[in-house]
């Protein structure tokens, strides 16, 4: 067995985090070796936060060593019990700070999924203010951001992140791995309640079922009351042909999202800005969404200083008619939601057509009529989404038709 | 008399002599009441100096012994180089070879590039400075090794205790991008240009000596003259005397992180919601990044709308003078300059007006523009529930920054602090501030990344932006909410008790003092 062990980083350009090691010893009792920016404020907390955790573990000799840049609580504790875990790989005992009150919300299926932020799982530093940049959901991710010796210290970040971490009203998303990895992710996070799980490179709806079926173990076993949802992500060429199998594979599947670097990698062609030969597969991956009733939601749009780019790009994948789009920088997230937002001339029209349609069924009429024009339901359905879509985007007030009247 | 301590109006302890001069304790925004008569120079004659203008010598050394230099005396110096000045630390190393003891160094602002004086300090060369504190001078002082009280005035601050005669300068050493042998000089041609000269301004008025020390002599008339000659006695020729592009700071870059952006642009969508972001307004904008997004922000709200402003008040940077060449401000007033494309536009441009303490913060005069401001944007290290602010120690107490122009601002029509709420674990927004630089009641709003707090005292502002949609929140709120993600309210630093500086308020009273760590 390991003697010393360490985890977190370190170092001059590390914010937020912090660096620890432990090294077991026979005799002697526990020293600490703080070295802290915020000693002065905060060491005392640290090093009473060092002695509970190795009271916790029934460690009593042991030398540790905590370099910290400036690390929130349940970042410092995340680190010690990794380092604790490593020294104890068959350790199990999980060390829970209290939860913040009030940020495990339940979210609706239906609910506005216009944009997701990514957060690589095992940095602290993008994670703690995150919430305010008000994105429709936040992805704590332990998929590609996270090196695979790094695995076990970000699993307790990210579940530390979700017991303390105010996201405003995101809702909560977790990116894990596929496979045996993705169920050992979902073991140790779903009892702090995710809203949505996302699962990468599904090809198959065993997949899905397969990730639905531990979901609902866990939540029964640990009490999690509300719904988690499951976003499968389509990143291959076969993914792509069983993308409605893979939507209707489990009651939970709110969405399919799009993985295109993976699936031009597959299907061996170059990834182009303009996209043509991802755009068989973003209608495949469109129409399966449509057919099984979930969202569709398009991929990132990987250079966070083109904003031009990125807004055209919005524009596209709104009229394609995907409902959401991935965003890997928080100044991505207002862009989206602009481009997501009806036009101006889109809601006049979607207005003129819901009062018509309004007055119509008022007077009982079957048919509805703007001027001389009939308008065929689906007309009346789109505009009915498209009123819905500008007053949840919060550029229609819900009393739009009250103020019409006035 | 000797130096007693008493508690001042903001109910901070000070001290009532600094360095065996008499202090006045602060007494309240515009309380004290200054009386006299201004300080001035010796009268000089013409018949001392030669007829043909030529004041040229031929080295510092020997401008420094013309100048009388001997123990004791009060040696002045600009940072208009910023981190590039080459010339302070000369001026010491000289006064160390000649073997003269005890100067006290008084610049308009120290920076890390000063760092070499420690060994001067160290060696009695130099008794104490009093000016900003950057860096590893802070350090210095703040564990208690400098002889004297360091004392921190504001740009303001400081043309006001030499104009009031509370600190005599012996000889002020005016480095100059360009001269001529009379000492007439500006700071907006030559190889080392570096915008204006207007924080010599005060040394070449009152100094006992002036010494100009340039490295690009022109023959008479230097045009434009920003400081004239005829208050000069020696001018010295130079290799270098600073290194223009390192007055870019590392302070006058756009910020690129996402929550200094917001807190930007909430900032300006603040101004706007209150009303003040309308044709003819003024303001000021600091060259911290957060300050500069801002300036953006605001720049592109102006375009939009096709509002201008009549005028803003620099520092130059590349993005105000854009806002000039555009045409959405009318006058850029330069106090100093942040960037090579300011100073280059100061030089080509007849719509910048190069400014100076004097006219843009001096307390101690018959207004100034500073409260002319419709609005301003500075920063801070802790801000307290009272709105009591500090921009000179760390929370751990230690001296970090100068005061610069920032207690000056506080006086513009609406003052306000876009600060981030907490850096890592280090909560800005506090109980109590741990040094007091600027009394709550100059201070109107404060944005930060988790809600807008709006000074209570401020009842229009908070009329003004009800409906705003804008994230208002009480100041107390934001507090409890960044003590419960940093584990608490911090602790208060443990200070020795011995003071090592003061920090003056803009009319020379003593608003706070800071203690050994």
């Amino acid at each position: 067995m390991n003697s010393r062990a360490e985890a977190g980083r370190g170092g001059k350009n590390v914010r937020s985090d912090c660096l620890v090691a432990i090294e077991l010893l026979d005799s002697g009792g526990i020293t600490i070796d703080l070295r802290s920016k915020v000693e002065t404020l905060y060491g005392r907390s640290i090093r009473a936060m060092v002695e509970e955790m190795l009271a916790f573990y029934t460690i009593t000799d042991a030398r540790i060593v905590v370099e910290d840049s400036g690390a929130l609580p349940y970042v410092l504790a995340a680190r010690i019990e990794a380092a604790i875990r490593r020294l104890r790989p068959e350790e199990t005992r999980e060390f829970l700070l209290p939860t913040r009150p009030g940020i495990a919300l339940s979210t609706a299926r239906d609910r506005l999924r216009r944009s997701r932020l990514y957060l690589p799982g095992n940095d602290p530093k993008l994670a703690i203010n995150a919430g305010i940049h008000e994105a429709d959901a936040i992805i704590l991710d332990l998929e590609d951001s996270v090196a695979p010796a790094e695995k076990d210290a970000a699993r307790l970040l990210v579940r530390n992140t979700l017991r303390e971490v105010d996201f405003m009203g995101a809702e909560r998303m977790l990116r894990v791995n596929q496979g045996a990895p993705g169920m050992e992710d979902l073991r140790m996070l779903i009892p702090q309640g995710p809203n949505l799980v996302l699962i990468p490179k599904v090809e198959e709806a065993a997949q899905v079922r397969d990730v639905h079926a531990l979901i609902e173990e866990l939540r029964q076993r640990h009490g999690i009351a509300h719904d988690i949802h499951l976003m499968p992500i389509i990143e291959s060429a076969r993914g792509a042909l069983f993308a409605y199998d893979i939507a209707t594979a489990a009651p939970s599947v709110v969405a399919l999202a799009i993985g295109l670097e993976d699936y031009t990698a597959d299907i061996g062609a170059e990834r182009t800005l303009e996209g043509r030969e991802s755009f068989w597969m973003r209608g495949a991956v469109l129409n399966a969404a449509r057919a099984a009733g979930v969202q569709a939601i398009d991929t990132v749009f990987s250079d966070v200083n083109d904003m031009d780019g990125l807004y055209a790009s919005v524009r596209e994948a709104a009229s394609l008619g995907f409902d959401g789009k991935g965003c890997i920088h928080p100044r991505q997230i207002a862009v989206v939601h602009r481009g997501f937002a009806p036009t101006e001339a889109d809601m006049e029209k979607a207005k003129r057509i819901v009062l018509a349609f309004d007055d119509a069924t008022r007077r009982g009429l079957g048919v509805v009529a703007l001027g001389s024009k009939m308008i065929d339901p689906p007309v009346v359905k789109r505009a009915l989404r498209t009123i819905d879509l500008a007053v949840r985007s919060g550029v229609l007030s819900q009393t739009w038709k009250e103020e019409v009247q006035a | 008399m000797s130096a007693e301590r008493v508690i001042n109006a903001a109910g901070r302890e000070v001290l009532t002599e600094i360095n065996g001069v008499p202090a006045v304790p602060y007494q309240g925004v515009g309380a004290y009441k200054p009386s006299g008569r201004k300080a001035a120079p010796p009268v000089s004659s013409c018949a001392d100096y030669p007829s043909d203008g030529n004041k040229v010598l031929p080295g510092l050394r020997e401008a420094l012994i013309n100048a009388g230099l001997r123990d004791g005396m009060t040696i002045s110096s600009h940072h208009h180089f910023r981190n590039g000045d080459l010339v302070a630390n000369q001026v010491f190393d000289i006064a160390a070879e000649l073997g003269v003891k005890d100067l006290r160094w008084f610049p308009s602002a120290a920076f890390p590039c000063h760092e070499p004086l420690i060994k001067h300090l160290e060696s009695g060369v130099i008794h104490h400075i009093e000016g900003s504190m950057n860096g590893p001078l802070g350090d210095y002082a703040s564990s208690g090794r400098m002889r004297g009280l360091g004392v921190l005035r504001s740009h303001g601050g400081r043309y006001q205790a030499i104009q009031d005669g509370e600190v005599h300068i012996d000889i002020a050493v005016i480095a100059a991008p360009t001269s001529d042998p009379f000492g007439n000089c500006n700071g907006v041609n030559g190889p080392s240009a570096c915008g204006g000269l207007g924080f010599a301004l005060a040394d070449s008025q009152y100094a006992d000596k002036v010494i100009v020390v340039t490295d690009n002599l022109v023959p008479f008339p230097c045009v434009p003259w920003q400081l004239h000659g005829n208050h000069v006695d020696s001018v010295v020729v130079l290799d270098k005397i600073g290194e223009p592009e390192k007055i870019v700071s590392g302070t006058t870059a756009i910020t690129k992180s996402p929550d200094r952006l917001l807190i930007a642009e909430l900032t300006a969508r603040f101004c706007d919601a209150a009303g003040i972001v309308r044709d003819g307004f003024s303001f000021q904008a600091g060259a911290g990044g957060t300050a500069l997004s801002f300036a953006i922000f605001l720049r592109d709200m102006m375009r939009e709308r096709r509002i201008k402003a009549r005028f803003v008040r620099g520092g130059s940077t590349r993005y105000l003078v854009d806002m000039l060449e555009e045409g959405l401000t009318d006058y850029i007033l330069d106090g100093q300059t942040f960037d090579l494309a300011g100073v280059q536009s100061m030089r080509d441009n007849p719509r910048h007006i190069h400014s100076n303490p004097f006219v843009s913060y001096n307390y101690h005069g018959k207004g100034n523009v500073a409260s002319m401001l419709d609005v301003v944007v500075l920063g801070a290290t802790e801000v307290d529930v009272q709105f009591n602010a500090n921009v000179v120690s760390h929370s751990d107490g230690r001296l970090l920054h100068g005061i610069g122009g920032w207690q000056n601002c506080l006086f513009s029509k609406c003052t306000i602090l876009p600060i981030p709420s907490f850096r890592d674990r280090i909560p800005v927004i506090v109980d109590q501030v741990t040094t007091l630089c600027g009394p709550g009641e100059l201070i109107d709003v404060i944005v930060t990344e988790r809600g807008i707090a709006i000074n209570p005292l401020r009842q229009d502002l908070i009329d003004a932006t009800r409906n705003s949609g804008l994230p208002i929140r009480p100041i107390e709120a934001i507090k409890d909410e960044v003590e419960s993600m940093c584990g608490g309210a911090p602790d208060k630093p443990r200070f020795i008790d011995n003071y090592i500086a003061a920090i003056k308020w803009v009319d020379g009273t003593v608003i706070d003092m800071v203690k050994q760590v």
